[in-house]
C-alpha cells in the first residue's frame, strides 16, 4: 500500500462500508470502531434528549396559567431538574463531541482509528450505566435540587434520591473525562503525514479545545459530588455549616467545573459551523490563524469566570469584581469568532441549503446568547435579574439556540457521509427555519419576563406575567414539532433517500475523499496531506472581479 | 500455555509509536487525577486556615507510627515498580516479575496497616458523628476530609494493585509479552501517581499538629 498525497482525488475503498461490516447485535455492542461507537452514542443522547424534552414540555404546559393547575409543586420541582440533569450531562456535554467527534475526528486527521479504541467503547458503556442510575433516581421518585446540587438543601434537607442522581453524574464525569484523554492523544499522534497543527480543520480544534476542557474540569465535578454523596449517606461533615463548614466551596467547585462546562458545550458548536459556513459559502474561513488561537483562548479563560456565577451568594465584592473583569474578556475571543464567520461570508457565494440555515441561525442565535452574557458579566445588572428567567433565556440562547442549532447543521451536513443517503432537503429547510421561529418564540419573551423581576424555578406566578408565559409555552411546542421533524425525514431517507457519493456538497476535508458511508479502516490508502484545510478557492481570490472579468469577456 | 497476545493493536502501525502513545495518554490522564485530588487539597487549605488550631489538635488524633510505616512502603512499592518497569524494557523477565510481586506485597500491606488503623480510629471514636471523641465542630471537618481523602486515596490504590496484579501473574504465565509492552510503563506511571498522592496527604495528615 503506498501513500497517496491529497490534493486530488483518494482512491475509492472497495472494501464494505463500516454498516455493512457485520450486522450482529455483538458486532455492534462490542465494536471498537469509532464510527459505529459514535452512532451508539448517538442513539443513546437522542433517547436522553427526548426524555428532557418531554419533562420540559409538561412544565410548559404547566407555565399557561399562572396558578400551578397541572403538576404539584413536588412534581414540578422534579421535572426542571431532572430536564436539567439529563439535557446537561446525557446530551449537552457528549452530544457533539461523541457523536460528530468521534465520527470524524480520525476521519478528518486521516486516522484509522481514535487512539484507545476499548477505551472509547468503555467511555459510552460508562455514559450508559450513568444514564440508568440517574433514569431510576427519575423512576424511584424524582429528584429536586435542581440540576445544579447546591448544598446544604442536597446534602441536609431534601427527601428525593439525589444519591442516585449525582452518582450517575459521576459515572457520566469519568465517560467525558475517557473521551477526551482519547481525543486529546489521538489529535497529537494519529495525524497523518503532512497534516500539521494549522492544516487541521477548525471542527478538529474545536474537539481537542474542548477534550482540554474535559480533562481538566470533570474532576473537580466528580469528587465535588462524591462529597455531595458522602455527606448525605455517611453524615461526614463537609459543607454543613453546624461544623465550619462552607456552602460556598461547594459553588466555587461546582462552578469551577460548571462555568468550563458551557465551553464543553459551545467549543465542538463552533467547529461545525466554521465547516458548514465556509462550505455553503465556498470561501476559506476568515483568519485561520485567529480562530485556532480563539478557541484555545476560550478553553483558557473558560477556567478563570465561574466566579460570575455567584456574584449574590456572598463572595468577597474584590472577587466578584475581578470575575466580572475576566467574563467580559472571555467573550473577546468568541466576538472574533463571530466576525470571523461573518467576514468567511463576505463574497461568498451562499447556498441555502438545510445545513446553512442551521448554521446561519447558530451565528445569529449565539451573538444575542452571547451579548447576553455580557449583561450578565456585568455585577450590577446580575444582581438586578439574578434567578430570574432573563438568566434562563440567556443560556438557552447559547446551547439550544447555539450548540442544539450546530448540532442540527451537523447533522444534516455530514449525514450523507454517515448514511450515505440524502434527505428531502426541502423538508430539512422547513424544519431548520420552523426550528428557528420556535425557538425565539419559546426564548424570547423569557428576556422580557426575567428583566420585569419573574424569577425562574418558581412554579406559581403573578398573573402579570402571564402573557410572556402563555408565548414561551405556545413556542415552546413550535420547537418541539420542529424537533419532531428531523427523525422522521431523517428516517425516511435511510430506505428511501438517493444515494450520496462520496461527496455531495462538493466540500473540501479528507471526510469527504473516501467513499459514504466509509469503509472499517476509514480509506483505501493511509493519505497524504499536502494542503491545508477550506481549499474552496486559490489564495486571495474574490469572487466579484473574477465574474465580472468574465463578464467583460463574453 | 497459550500464546502472548500481540502487543500491537490497530490503530497504531508501530510499536515505538504506540508506546509513545499510550504515555502520552497517562499523562493527560494524571492530569486530570491531580485535579481530582486537587479540590480535596483545596478545601483542606480553605478549612485548614479557617481554623489552624483544630486543625492541629485534630492532626495529633492521628497514628503517626501506622501513617510513617505506610508511607515507607509506599515510597518502597514506587522503587520496585520502577525497576519492573526499567527491567522489562531491558527484556529481565525474572526480575520484572519479581519486582511486579514485590509491588503488590507492598501495595497490600498498605492496605492492611491502613485497615487496622481504620479500626484504631473507629475504636478512638474518630468517626464524625455522635459519639465524635473531640469537642470541637470544627475537628468533625478534619477527619471527615482524612476519611474522604485516606479512602479515595486506598481505592486508587486498589485499582493499582489490580493492574499491576494483572501484570504479574499473566506475565508469569506467559499470557502477555511484558518486553515492550506499553501497559507496564503506563500502570507503573500510574502507581508513582498514587504514590505522589500519599506523599501530599501524609504531612497533611499526620506531621502539621506535630511540629
Amino acid at each position: 500500500m503506498t501513500d497517496v498525497a491529497v490534493g486530488g482525488e483518494l482512491p475509492i475503498p472497495r472494501d464494505p462500508s463500516y454498516l455493512g461490516a457485520g450486522y450482529t447485535v455483538s458486532s455492534w455492542l462490542a465494536t471498537t470502531d469509532h464510527k459505529r461507537i459514535a452512532l451508539l452514542y448517538a442513539v443513546t443522547i437522542t433517547f436522553f434528549f427526548f426524555l428532557g424534552g418531554i419533562a420540559i414540555s409538561l412544565v410548559r404546559l404547566d407555565l399557561f396559567t399562572p396558578t400551578g393547575d397541572l403538576l404539584s409543586d413536588d412534581t414540578y420541582n422534579k421535572l426542571f431538574t431532572f430536564h436539567g440533569v439529563v439535557m446537561v450531562w446525557f446530551f449537552m456535554v457528549p452530544s457533539i463531541p461523541a457523536t460528530f467527534g468521534n465520527f470524524l475526528l480520525p476521519l478528518m486527521i486521516g486516522a484509522r482509528d481514535v487512539a484507545f479504541p476499548r477505551l472509547n467503547l468503555f467511555s459510552w458503556y460508562l455514559i450508559l450505566i450513568g444514564g440508568f442510575c440517574t433514569l431510576y433516581a427519575l423512576i424511584a421518585g424524582g429528584v429536586d435540587t435542581g440540576w445544579t446540587f447546591y448544598t446544604p438543601f442536597s446534602t441536609m434537607f431534601s427527601n428525593t434520591h439525589v444519591i442516585a442522581a449525582a452518582l450517575g453524574v459521576f459515572i457520566a464525569g469519568f465517560s467525558s473525562i475517557a473521551t477526551g484523554v482519547n481525543f486529546i492523544a489521538t489529535t497529537h499522534m494519529l495525524r497523518a503525514p503532512g497534516m500539521t497543527w494549522f492544516r487541521l480543520p477548525l471542527f478538529v480544534w474545536a474537539i481537542y479545545a474542548t477534550s482540554l476542557v474535559m480533562v481538566l474540569a470533570t474532576p473537580v465535578l466528580a469528587i465535588t459530588l462524591v462529597l455531595v454523596i458522602v455527606e448525605r449517606w455517611l453524615h461526614l461533615p463537609i459543607f454543613n455549616p453546624e461544623f465550619g463548614g462552607d456552602p460556598l466551596l461547594f459553588q466555587h467547585l461546582f462552578w469551577f467545573y460548571s462555568h468550563p462546562a458551557v465551553y464543553i458545550m459551545v467549543l465542538p458548536a463552533m467547529g461545525v459551523v466554521s465547516e458548514v459556513i465556509t462550505c455553503f459559502a465556498r470561501r476559506r474561513v476568515f483568519g485561520y490563524d485567529f480562530m485556532v488561537y480563539a478557541m484555545v483562548g476560550i478553553a483558557v479563560i473558560g477556567f478563570l469566570v465561574w466566579g460570575h456565577h455567584m456574584f449574590v451568594s456572598g463572595q468577597s465584592a474584590y472577587a466578584s469584581i475581578v470575575f466580572s473583569f475576566l467574563s467580559f474578556v472571555v467573550a473577546v475571543p468568541s466576538a472574533i469568532k463571530v466576525f470571523n464567520w461573518t467576514a468567511t461570508l463576505y463574497r461568498g457565494q451562499i447556498g441555502f441549503e438545510a445545513p446553512m440555515l442551521y448554521a446561519l441561525g447558530f451565528l445569529g442565535l449565539f451573538t444575542i446568547g452571547g451579548l447576553t452574557g455580557l449583561f450578565l458579566a456585568s455585577i450590577p445588572i446580575d444582581v438586578h435579574v439574578t434567578d430570574t428567567y432573563f438568566v434562563v433565556a440567556h443560556f438557552h440562547y447559547i446551547m439550544v439556540g447555539g450548540t442544539v442549532s450546530a448540532y442540527f447543521a451537523g447533522l444534516h451536513y455530514w449525514w450523507p457521509k454517515i448514511t450515505g443517503r440524502l434527505y428531502p432537503d426541502p423538508w430539512a429547510r422547513f424544519a431548520a427555519i420552523l426550528m428557528f421561529f420556535g425557538f425565539n418564540f419559546t426564548f424570547f419573551p423569557q428576556f422580557i419576563a426575567g428583566y420585569l423581576g419573574m424569577p425562574r424555578r418558581y412554579h406559581v406566578y403573578p398573573p402579570e406575567f402571564q402573557v410572556y408565559n402563555v408565548l414561551s409555552s405556545a413556542g415552546a411546542f413550535v420547537l418541539a414539532a420542529a424537533y419532531l421533524l428531523p427523525p422522521l425525514y431523517l428516517g425516511w431517507s435511510l430506505i428511501w433517500g438517493t444515494r450520496a457519493g462520496r461527496n455531495p456538497w462538493n466540500a473540501t476535508g479528507l471526510e469527504w475523499k473516501t467513499s459514504s458511508p466509509p469503509p472499517r479502516e476509514n480509506f483505501a490508502a493511509p493519505p497524504h496531506v499536502e494542503e491545508g484545510p477550506y481549499q474552496y478557492h486559490p489564495e486571495g481570490f474574490a469572487p466579484e472581479r473574477h465574474y465580472r472579468s468574465q463578464g467583460d469577456a463574453a | 500455555m497459550s500464546a502472548p497476545t500481540k502487543v500491537l493493536r490497530a490503530p497504531w502501525k508501530e510499536l515505538a509509536r504506540q508506546r509513545e502513545g499510550a504515555t502520552f495518554g497517562i499523562w493527560v490522564f494524571l492530569a486530570s487525577e491531580l485535579l481530582f485530588f486537587g479540590s480535596l487539597l483545596l478545601l483542606y487549605t480553605a478549612y485548614r486556615v479557617a481554623n489552624p488550631e483544630v486543625f492541629i489538635a485534630a492532626g495529633r488524633e492521628t497514628d503517626l507510627w501506622y501513617g510513617t510505616v505506610n508511607t515507607a512502603a509506599l515510597m518502597t512499592s514506587s522503587l520496585t515498580m520502577a525497576v519492573a518497569a526499567q527491567a522489562a524494557e531491558a527484556d529481565m523477565r525474572r526480575l520484572t516479575i519479581w519486582c511486579l510481586g514485590a509491588t503488590v506485597l507492598l501495595g497490600l500491606m498498605f492496605l492492611v496497616f491502613k485497615g487496622f488503623e481504620y479500626a484504631e480510629d473507629i475504636e478512638k471514636n474518630l468517626v464524625p458523628g455522635v459519639n465524635f471523641a473531640l469537642q470541637e465542630p470544627a475537628a468533625q471537618i478534619f477527619f471527615a476530609l482524612y476519611w474522604i481523602m485516606t479512602a479515595i486515596h486506598a481505592i486508587h490504590l486498589t485499582v493499582g494493585l489490580g493492574l499491576v496484579g494483572r501484570l504479574a501473574i499473566f506475565g508469569a504465565l506467559r499470557r502477555i509479552q511484558l518486553r515492550d509492552n506499553p501497559e507496564v510503563e503506563v500502570t507503573a506511571l500510574y502507581w508513582h501517581l498514587v504514590d505522589v498522592i500519599w506523599i501530599i496527604l501524609y504531612p497533611l495528615i499526620y506531621l502539621m499538629g506535630r511540629s
